[in-house]
């Protein structure tokens, strides 16, 4: 059993812990079931040994049932292709549990959510503001994810704190939440001496939706719909999250085919998101030719999905068992040739940004994020990788990605050009691993899999191209979902922003902004 | 960059990977566009968009249409920067609670006469996120919208279509 080393090790470190139980439902994930006062340092523990920050930390209203709170933190244990999830109960009288933020700051956010999604108090958590339930308008003490929460909010409304920096000579620039482009709503306090930015306080929010509500109590069926409304950039890697938790806790075994036919489709959204960021990054350094360059080659990548399955952003392709479209030999034809035409425009796309030193002058060193920082905030994805963590989804885990020897990039610098180089290279290999799947492909070969619909919890994942995507997710006996949990990479990638920015001018905001391209609806939920 | 010159100049026309067909449909109805729009707002409607708890799927689609195969621009629509400008203001999402004070003060902000458009299906009815607790309600139970532009997303060129065939009976 893999799952014993893990508590073999917590036992060097803890002698005399016991876990309550322990589950290996599914062989990529472990869950430890542990007494509430062993949480806080099991949680520590992992953190220090697996070198992974919290990746999800959430709460279950369980009252009805057992008359408590359940609280789930989530690591990845890369090494070993698994996650590995700690939970302990919580009274359901005036619930609270020890913060982990003091010793963990990826935790910090998450315990935030929890305060004010469910009223579970993060003792000593320094910092208790309300991120997505704004109290300018919504009253305390309403907590939408308890079971027991009814639609009217009552109470009183109080205002919100910015944290505030002194001193002579400092001003603040305030931003937001209607910004001046096509572009969705978020706040932004800059504190500013001269021209650096000292401080930048992101206060976002603004689209929150009550997505994770949405989903309690809806059929599989009905809410993949909502999964793929979740970030509408992001829709197939969303869908494909929520699909594969779906088919993890029902058993289903998808088709090799479907397999291949999902890894396509993945990349075709990460080679249109990172040629429209490329874009957006050289007209934020006001370079508006290749941007309009760009855009051309974004527009033929969603041209190309929209032949391909009928949806320009990939929706209402996946289901559970695999894929409602498949590809035939007419379909791989086009693909084949449309992507060879793609990536000469795109070649030639890179070597025109290459080849502008007062462009790559504005790229050069900006906005850097350092690996320590990154790693402390738990932050993932591209911009992890970017400033040299090693953490693809694609890599670590078995499937598809792995037979088609995917080659995972990173670079070291943290800055704007390490971004931007990191999704030149990545759009290459995006290129690549298309060619290589659809090279798999068989014709009239199924790809979809007989599903029935069993009661569980489990994990589901997708590296989308910001970053992993996340989705906790368990569904009742009858079929219906009874807890979804959300997790994007933007959530703790925001705060990567914060810090990137601090020391450049605030001119060079909106070039960081669009290198590190965080998402609005998938942080807002 | 002498490279680069060179085949620009060998290239031509980089939209010509458009399917015909598309290439007619835009150029049809943004013609149309094109002449309604020096009709009757003196060559060129400008519009300020906000976006009150889309996905981003609408924003995407409304940065497509301005992209040079699509070019909405060429046709006398320019998208602008503060309300302050704007002839038209054009929502996407369902309103969320926390946007509700912003999409009010944008539209106070608009110089008289202004009008609204809606994009995408959440801005109409909600869509999926009808039933959520802090969903304000469709934009239209905020502003008067005089134009709806369906569809979730709505494609570039619908965009162009129905924002011609609006002008027309306008």
């Amino acid at each position: 059993m893999v799952g014993s080393e893990i508590i073999s090790s917590i036992k060097r470190e803890l002698p005399g812990f016991e876990a309550l139980s322990i589950g290996e439902a599914y062989p990529d994930e472990l869950t430890i079931r542990v007494r509430p006062q062993d949480f806080k340092d099991i949680c520590l523990i992992l953190h220090k040994n697996l070198a992974s920050p919290v990746m999800l930390l959430f709460a279950l209203d369980e009252r009805e049932e057992s008359g408590k709170f359940l609280l789930n933190c989530v690591f990845a244990d890369l090494q070993n292709s698994r996650w590995i999830t700690v939970s302990r109960d919580i009274q359901g009288e005036s619930p609270e549990f020890d913060s982990l933020a003091r010793n963990m700051y990826s935790a910090s956010l998450f315990e935030r959510e929890i305060w004010e999604m469910f009223g579970i108090k993060p003792k000593d958590n320094p910092d208790l503001r309300r991120l997505r339930l704004h109290d300018e308008v919504w009253p305390k003490g309403n907590y939408p994810l308890r079971k027991d929460f009814r639609k009217i909010p009552a109470g009183e409304l109080s205002d919100y704190v910015f944290n505030r920096v002194e001193g002579e000579g400092i001003f603040e620039v305030p931003v937001g939440p209607v910004h001046a482009g096509i572009i969705g709503p978020g706040h932004f306090r800059f504190s500013v001496a001269g021209e650096p930015i000292i401080n930048l306080e992101a206060r976002l929010g603004f689209t929150h939706r009550g997505i994770e509500k949405l989903f309690e109590g809806k059929l599989c069926s009905e809410a993949v719909r909502l999964s793929e409304s979740v970030s509408g950039d992001a829709s197939f890697a969303h869908s494909l999250a929520f699909i594969q938790a779906q088919e993890k806790i029902s058993g289903i075994l998808i088709p090799k085919q479907a397999a291949y036919l999902r890894g396509i489709f993945l990349e075709l959204e990460r080679m249109y998101n990172h040629v429209n960021d490329i874009g957006g990054i050289a007209l934020d350094a006001g370079f508006s030719f290749p941007s309009a360059y760009a855009s051309i080659i974004k527009e033929a990548i969603l041209q190309l999905n929209d032949r391909l399955t009928g949806d320009r952003y990939l929706r209402r392709v996946n289901a559970a068992g695999g894929v409602l479209t498949d590809i035939d030999e007419a379909g791989k034809k086009e693909l084949r040739d449309s992507l060879k035409r793609i990536k000469q425009d795109f070649d030639e796309l890179a070597k025109i940004l290459n080849s502008s030193v007062s462009f790559m002058d504005r790229v050069d060193s900006t906005g850097v994020l350092k690996r320590k920082t990154a790693e402390d905030l738990g932050v993932s994805g591209l911009v992890a990788r970017a400033s040299g963590i090693p953490a693809d989804l694609r890599k670590y885990f078995p499937g598809v990605y792995r037979e088609a020897n995917f080659e995972m990039i990173t670079r070291q610098s943290g800055d704007v050009l390490a971004r931007l180089n990191l999704r030149i290279l990545e759009f290459a290999e995006s290129c690549r691993l298309i060619e290589g799947f659809t090279a798999r492909l068989k014709q009239g070969e199924k790809s979809m899999a007989a599903s029935g619909i069993k009661g569980g919890s489990g994990l589901g994942y997708a590296e989308a191209w910001r970053g992993p995507v996340l989705y906790w997710l368990k569904i009742n006996p009858d079929g219906l979902i009874a807890r979804c949990k959300i997790a994007d990479p933007s959530f703790l990638n925001w705060q990567g922003l914060a810090y990137a920015v601090l020391g450049n001018i605030i001119p060079d905001f909106p070039l960081c902004n669009k290198s590190f391209d965080l998402s609005y609806p998938g942080n807002d939920l | 960059m002498i490279e680069v010159l060179k085949s620009r100049i060998l290239k031509g026309i980089v939209t010509r990977h458009i399917h015909p067909e598309l290439a007619r449909d835009i150029d049809s109805a943004g013609s149309e566009l094109r002449f309604l729009v020096r009709k009757k707002f003196g060559r060129s409607l400008a519009i300020r968009e906000v976006d009150t708890g889309s996905c981003g799927a609408c924003e995407s689609e409304i940065i497509a249409s301005n992209n040079p195969i699509y070019d909405l621009q060429r046709f006398g629509v320019n998208f602008v920067a503060s309300p302050r400008h704007a002839d038209a203001l054009l929502v996407t999402g369902p309103v969320s609670k926390n946007m509700l004070i912003a999409l009010k003060k944008t539209y106070a902000a608009m110089p008289e006469p202004k009008f609204v458009i809606t994009c995408g299906d959440c801005a109409l009815n909600c869509g999926l996120f009808k039933d959520s607790y802090y969903v304000e309600g469709p934009v239209s139970s905020i502003l008067p919208v005089m134009l709806h532009i369906p569809g979730c997303p709505p494609s570039p060129l619908a965009i162009i279509e129905t924002l011609s065939g609006f002008l027309k009976k306008f």
